[in-house]
């Protein structure tokens, strides 16, 4: 790919001007290979101001198609977890250790998983304190509907 | 400082991660997790390098970024040094008010690696720490160069086979000990030194909120299990993690201007080590009958330090 009007029109400015562009300017559709990319370059995370992004939630934020966010990593899963509203605790276990950001917890109340950056590694499932678990891996292809109706029942602790 | 409330997971759980998914770390991965908790207890700006590693190439593919906050990566071993002359900017334009908004709350963090910062970056770290800066340096301390393919580091615990470093008929593995990297930078005279890990969620938010709060530069080792290196199944990362605090290979513990030294988790059973090698297939090795020896030198090290910093912290020395 080669770089664009604009593209070369940003070779040899200066930092702050290549700051205050960055590369979006060059549209997705037109984006640079990678090492053609010139040295100080900044790729925005958001559009616009991003003054007071701690405070927004996902879905209020105006994230850049350089933002992973955008991404996906849902063909890396063989397994996933489903979640199971009528056993879950809010604990926030799971929240607090999930590596991918893939749980959806809101007012401190847990409201299911974002499989589009969920990885299916299942420390999530292990994490789980509830009896029976209120996460279970599942084979990718179940339907939601079929593992929720074959969710086990409350097992019994073992007497020693 | 705008601190998150830690009182209890339920009110953590409300803060907006900042650390977006569908960056590449394998699944299960340690690392994000510590990443996550730092940015999830601070509603400050937030001003990030990071050293040259898994973290790096995994967060950081063009055209993707996984960061919400400022960020920047330059070398392998300079995450300390790009940190130091961010912060040393700050203050020079804060001087001359030049900054658009002068009275934002900023805090400066790094991360590396242990292969960055026990081995490549140690110098530059080293400087940026006598030099005052006031930042928080994160070591993700997996014990082996995982980016690259499991090399030995100086962070490799002593039997440990890594691709450099390998057991076979002639070895049982790595053969010499962990650098202590705490105590080297409790050494520095750093206000804050601490060695933490992601299972114990709030000792560790507390230990990022202290080091952040702190003026100058403060050092953190945390544990970051690898499920590639250290072989186990992803989900059991936490596992990892809990059955190496509680074998106390890795003690959680602060040490505050390089003296006061607090032991912040006791665990009720400590298990022998044993427990924690048998997790994982890095020691797999050491469990063939004429390797047991390794294991008994490995625990007895183990409770040697185990005294040494309940001594130390009896004696506030």
């Amino acid at each position: 790919m080669k770089l664009s009007k604009e593209g070369e029109k940003m070779q040899g400015q200066d930092l702050c001007a290549a700051e205050n562009r960055g590369v979006r300017e060059l549209g997705a559709e037109k984006l640079v290979g990678w090492d053609e990319v010139q040295q100080g370059v900044v790729i925005n995370s958001f559009e616009g101001d991003a003054t007071d992004i701690v405070h927004k939630k996902a879905e209020e934020r105006v994230y850049s198609d350089f933002n992973s966010y955008t991404a996906t990593v849902a063909s890396w899963r063989v397994q996933k977890p489903v979640f199971n509203m009528d056993v879950c605790i809010d604990c926030q276990n799971c929240w607090v250790w999930c590596p991918d950001s893939s749980i959806i917890s809101r007012d401190k109340q847990m409201l299911g998983i974002d499989y589009d950056h969920c990885k299916g590694c299942g420390v999530c499932v292990e994490v789980c304190p509830t009896n029976p678990k209120s996460l279970l891996m599942f084979a990718e292809y179940t339907e939601l509907e079929t593992a929720l109706s074959g969710w086990p029942e409350k097992t019994k602790k073992e007497e020693k | 400082m705008a601190i998150t409330s830690l009182k209890n997971l339920k009110e953590f759980s409300t803060n907006n991660d900042r650390f977006e998914g569908a960056h590449l770390l394998c699944p299960g991965c340690a690392h994000s997790m510590i990443v996550r908790e730092l940015m999830n207890c601070s509603d400050d700006n937030l001003v990030i390098s990071t050293n040259t590693g898994c973290l790096e190439v995994s967060t950081a593919v063009y055209p993707y970024t996984s960061w919400d906050t400022s960020w920047i990566h330059i070398g392998f071993e300079n995450a300390a040094t790009a940190i130091a002359g961010a912060e040393a900017m700050y203050k020079a334009r804060k001087k001359k008010g030049t900054l658009k908004d002068p009275d934002a709350p900023v805090k400066f963090v790094a991360f590396g690696g242990d292969g960055s910062t026990y081995d490549i970056g140690f110098q530059w770290l080293s400087g940026a720490i006598e030099r005052g800066h006031d930042f928080t340096y994160i070591c993700l301390d997996n014990e082996n160069y995982a980016n690259t393919g499991g090399q030995r580091s100086s962070s490799t615990p002593v039997g440990a086979t890594t691709t450099t470093a390998q057991a076979g008929s002639h070895s049982y593995g790595k053969k010499e000990k962990k650098k202590d990297i705490v105590a080297i930078m409790a050494a520095h005279g750093a206000p804050y030194v601490a060695q933490l890990a992601p299972n114990k969620w709030k000792i560790m938010a507390q230990g990022f909120q202290k080091a952040l709060e702190t003026k100058g530069p403060c050092f953190i080792n945390t544990v970051s299990a690898c499920t590639t290196e250290w072989r186990f199944d992803p989900k059991d990362t936490i596992h990892v993690t809990d059955l190496a605090t509680d074998s106390l290979m890795f003690p959680i513990y602060e040490i505050i201007d390089g003296h006061e030294l607090n032991i912040l988790y006791r665990p009720k059973n400590v298990i022998p080590v044993e427990e924690y090698l048998a997790a994982q297939g890095r020691y797999k090795h050491l469990f063939k009958p004429e390797n047991k020896h390794v294991i008994e030198a490995i625990q007895k090290e183990v409770d040697q330090k185990w005294e040494m910093l309940q001594r130390r912290e009896e004696a506030r020395i």
